[in-house]
C-alpha cells in the first residue's frame, strides 16, 4: 500500500507569525545565523492506490486551504 | 420565524446564541445537530463560535465539511440569512460561502477583550442599525482575516466589508486592529449580502449584565432578514 506525503506550506507572500516567533526564539538561543523560519505541515496518507488527480482533489477539497496555502504531493517508494 | 443554531462537536457559544436570540431578541430558535441534512422549517441560520473538531487541520476545516453544511450552502444560495460568529465565521470561510480565511493572530496570542467596530459603506440590513462605533467582545486565537489583493479589491468594490476594527472615535488605527487582519476587516458579507461572518460576538453583548448591549444592533438586522428575507 503506497504512502503519500503531502507537504502543506503557507504561501510565501504571507506573514508566518508562528515562524517569526520561532526564528526569534532560535536567535535568543544563540543561533544567530537563522534569518527566517517558515512552518508547514506534513501529512502522510496510506492509500490503496496513488492516483494523482484524486490526490490533488484531496488537497484542494480538504488538506490545504488554497487561499493561503500551497501543497506538494510526493508518492514514497 | 425560526432560527437554527448549529451544533458541532466543540461548539461552545451555541447556548449563548440560543438564549440571546430567544430571550433578548425575541426570535424563536432551536439547535440543529451537525450530522443532520435538513433545515426544513427554519428561516435563518446562526453558526456559533467554539473550537469545532478541536480546530484540527485548520480552524473550521472539519465543520465546513459536516453534512449540515451542504444544506447551509443551499440555504445561503437561496438568499436566506446566515450569520457565523467567531468559529462560525471561520467555518463559513472554510466552506467557501464567504471569501478569504482566518489565520493565527499576528501577536500569536489568544485575545479576549472588547473591540470597537464601524460598519462598512454598503447599506445592508445587517448594518442598518449601526450608525455609530459599536463595542463587542472578541475571543479568538485565529482571527487575522486574510484575502488576496484581487479578492480584497472585489470586497471593497462590492461593499462586502461589513465591519472594520476602529478606535472608540470610529477611526481606523493600527492599535485598534487586534489581530493584524488585512484592512482591519472584522466581518464580511457574501456577494448577495444575505450571509454575514464576523469574528466579534454579538450574542455575548445583548444585555447590560453581560457588559454591553450593542449586539442588538447586529442581531436586529438578522431578525429583520429572518422575518422578511432580503
Amino acid at each position: 500500500m503506497p504512502t503519500v506525503r503531502v507537504t502543506v506550506r503557507l504561501k510565501p507572500s504571507l506573514l508566518d507569525s508562528a515562524g517569526r516567533t520561532v526564528a526569534g526564539a532560535l536567535g535568543k538561543l544563540g543561533f544567530h545565523e537563522v534569518d527566517n523560519v517558515r512552518i508547514g505541515k506534513v501529512i502522510e496518507l496510506q492509500v490503496k492506490a496513488a492516483d494523482d488527480a484524486r490526490l490533488r482533489a484531496m488537497c484542494e477539497q480538504l488538506l490545504a486551504n488554497p487561499v493561503i496555502e500551497d501543497y506538494a504531493i510526493e508518492v514514497l517508494p | 420565524m425560526k432560527v437554527a443554531v448549529l451544533q458541532f462537536p466543540g461548539s461552545n457559544c451555541d447556548q449563548d446564541a440560543l438564549y440571546a436570540l430567544r430571550d433578548d431578541l425575541g426570535i424563536e430558535a432551536d439547535y440543529v445537530w451537525h450530522d443532520t441534512h435538513s433545515l426544513a422549517g427554519f428561516d435563518g441560520v446562526f453558526i456559533p463560535g467554539g473550537f469545532t473538531y478541536g480546530d484540527y487541520l485548520r480552524c473550521g476545516a472539519m465543520a465546513a465539511r459536516a453534512p449540515i453544511m451542504a444544506e447551509v450552502r443551499r440555504f445561503a444560495a437561496e438568499g436566506r440569512p446566515v450569520i457565523g460568529a467567531c468559529n462560525g465565521f471561520q467555518i463559513l470561510c472554510e466552506s467557501g460561502i464567504l471569501p478569504g480565511t482566518l489565520m493565527r493572530n499576528q501577536s500569536q496570542k489568544f485575545i479576549c477583550r472588547e473591540v470597537w467596530l464601524s460598519a462598512g459603506q454598503r447599506r445592508s440590513p445587517w448594518t442598518a442599525n449601526v450608525d455609530r462605533p459599536i463595542r463587542l467582545p472578541i475571543a479568538h486565537g485565529e482571527g487575522r482575516y486574510m484575502v488576496d489583493d484581487e479578492s480584497l479589491a472585489c470586497l471593497e468594490g462590492e461593499g462586502q466589508i461589513a465591519f472594520r476594527y476602529v478606535d472608540q472615535a470610529g477611526q481606523c488605527a493600527d492599535a485598534a486592529n487586534p489581530n493584524g487582519s488585512r484592512d482591519a476587516i472584522a466581518g464580511v458579507l457574501n456577494g448577495a449580502g444575505n450571509v454575514l461572518g464576523l469574528m466579534p460576538h454579538p450574542e455575548r453583548a445583548t444585555r447590560a449584565q453581560l457588559g454591553g448591549e450593542d449586539g442588538h444592533l447586529v442581531l436586529a438586522g438578522f431578525r429583520a432578514l429572518v422575518g422578511g428575507g432580503i
